[in-house]
């Protein structure tokens, strides 16, 4: 069953081998030669599992890997029971708010101390488990760097999903994420992102949030 | 001949060869009548090897394109060499313009002139030229930014509104659309253009251009005949792009002597419009325009025109590509842009018309476009 289609990817709630999963099969896209296309959807579909792994290793729960097959750029794994954190956070009393908003952070801050960048952390691919646990989900436009600027706009994406989806408790949240993400990656990192991620607003892509802000 | 206020310093490039083309031309003798209340912009456009210049009326009719190229005898365009080429034809091409619109200097409002991106030298001779034109007829100065000229321009000539714009040219590789007052950047190269990558790597393999065939049309022509794919390296960051790599590795398998020129061509051109294919696929998706514009010289390849119509047809998207005269640098499209400015009030006095090598189309305000 198709549940979300994206420009690169489809996401399928399947039953396979008795249990409830989730199969993301990369398209064909017609525009580009057989080879070419073969090359990246493998490429990338190898590419991701490769990532979810890496995250586990820093300590940020991922969907377990079941199956990866290359020849048809699928990735099979874990359908996580739970709800995204998009969908609750803004029900959520302050403290209880302030507290996953930190949780988010830290789990950042493990990633990116790892230098794996996640490339769309929102709180849609955000979900929260019946332990409480928080499971990243979508590594598709994930990358492994040392790159300042990446881990800055990767938080900057951060705020952003806040500001959109979650208007009028945007700035606390974020906020909370990065005092949890200072936690994890020390004073002295936390503040040169910081630093990059004030860089990257200033910059004329995000004007309105310049005129916001100022 | 010039106000107090010019700042000499700022002309002193090609002096001689302006005051020679003020003094010699025929045309200095009309100055005194203006002949209609029509108003008129010329546009000097001097960024790289063509010298162009545009004469429009303010409804938007083209009366006059002109355009000379700098054709080096042997590797890429020099700066000074091209510069040097702009300053000798400069009275000629604008006497011409004047000729074929069939108008008098006197009868022109307004200068515009390329302020930037661009080669130094180059785009200083043209705002050498624009400048002495507007001191001399005592008309306001424009500064047009190159890029915002080529998307402009393709929406004049197609007649879409609010497109998406992937520019691909000898100098510039890059996807924007308009939102909040100023055409935005959502992926670009990272070092070289995708008209400069297929350039070299075709000068490389011996190609020379000729008359009516760039050398980017010589590679195309080699990759219809191209069967066997080679894999070069694809490589998108992101929204952005970069060819520099897949330049070296289609050199180096080029001098290895493996494989057919033909096979090389059609693989390098098959790597670099698929990135470019996908990163344009992507911004369509993510601003949910419902137009696509092709432009600048590389758009004229019909492989990169077919890989469009695909993803244009697959987004349901109606899909434009700019004709040729005003997808290649042109002085109509400064003319054009520089029209859209001033009647929004912008101009520029002459003794701040610095030119701007590095200036960036997203720092650019457009507040003419409506949408």
């Amino acid at each position: 069953m198709l549940i979300k289609r994206g420009a690169e990817a489809s996401i399928f709630l399947e039953e396979w081998q008795g249990q409830k999963v989730i199969m993301k099969h990369r398209l064909p896209k017609k525009y580009r030669i057989r080879q070419i296309d073969q090359k990246i959807r493998s490429y990338r579909t190898l590419h991701e599992s490769q990532l979810l792994h890496y995250a586990k290793e820093a300590g940020v729960s991922t969907p377990i890997i079941y199956m990866v097959d290359l020849a048809d750029s699928n990735i099979i794994m874990e359908f996580i029971e739970g709800t995204q954190v998009k969908q609750i956070l803004n029900d959520l009393s302050p403290e209880e708010r302030q507290n996953l908003s930190e949780y988010i952070g830290e789990l950042i801050g493990r990633l990116h101390i790892r230098n794996i960048i996640h490339g769309d952390l929102t709180t849609s691919n955000m979900v929260l488990n019946r332990n409480g646990n928080i499971i990243f989900v979508d590594f598709g436009l994930g990358e492994i760097s040392v790159e300042l600027e990446l881990k800055g706009v990767d938080l900057h994406l951060m705020k952003r999903a806040f500001q959109s989806t979650h208007f009028c408790i945007a700035e606390e949240c974020f906020k909370a994420v990065l005092c949890g993400y200072t936690e994890i990656v020390g004073q002295k990192m936390a503040k040169k992102v910081i630093n990059k991620i004030r860089e990257i607003e200033g910059r004329g892509r995000y004007i309105s949030e310049r005129k916001r802000s100022g | 001949m010039f106000g107090k206020r010019v700042n000499v310093r700022v002309l002193k490039t090609n002096w001689k060869e302006l005051n020679l083309l003020i003094v010699n031309s025929s045309w200095t003798l009309n100055l005194m009548k203006k002949s209609n209340s029509t108003k008129i912009c010329l546009g000097i456009e001097a960024t790289a090897d063509d010298f162009g210049v545009g004469l429009l009326d303010f409804e938007g009719n083209v009366l006059a394109n002109v355009n000379n190229a700098f054709i080096p005898e042997t590797g890429g365009i020099h700066p000074r060499e091209a510069a040097r080429h702009h300053a000798k034809v400069a009275g000629r091409v604008i006497t011409e313009a004047f000729q074929a619109a069939k108008i008098d200097p006197c009868d022109v409002t307004v200068i515009a002139f390329s302020q930037g991106p661009g080669l130094g030298p180059c785009l200083r001779t043209g705002a050498t030229a624009a400048r002495a034109l507007a001191s001399y007829l005592n008309v306001p100065l424009v500064g047009v930014n190159h890029c915002v000229a080529h998307i402009e321009i393709g929406k004049l000539a197609t007649g879409v509104k609010d497109p998406v714009t992937l520019y691909v040219s000898g100098g510039n590789t890059i996807v924007s659309a308009f939102d909040a007052g100023r055409y935005r950047i959502f992926g670009e190269t990272l070092d070289i253009a995708v008209g400069n990558c297929l350039d070299v790597f075709a000068r490389e393999a011996g190609l020379r251009p000729r008359d009516g065939v760039p050398l980017g049309a010589a590679v195309e022509n080699l990759a219809t005949k191209g069967e066997t794919f080679v894999h070069l390296p694809y490589s998108v960051k992101g929204m952005d792009l970069s060819f520099s790599g897949l330049l070296t590795a289609g050199v180096r398998l080029l001098k290895k002597g493996k494989y057919r020129l033909e096979d090389l061509c059609f693989s390098l051109q098959e790597v670099a419009f698929s990135m470019l294919t996908e990163v344009t696929e992507r911004a369509l998706a993510h601003t949910e325009k419902t137009e696509l514009l092709l432009t600048g010289g590389v758009g004229a390849n019909k492989r990169l025109q077919m890989m469009l119509k695909i993803i244009a047809d697959e987004h349901d998207v109606s899909y434009c590509v700019v004709p040729k005269q005003y997808a290649l640098d042109n002085g109509a499209m400064i003319a054009w842009t520089g029209i859209l400015a001033h009647e929004h009030g912008t101009s520029i006095p002459i003794e701040k018309s610095f030119v701007r090598l590095k200036w960036r189309l997203e720092d650019v305000d457009a507040p003419w476009v409506k949408v």
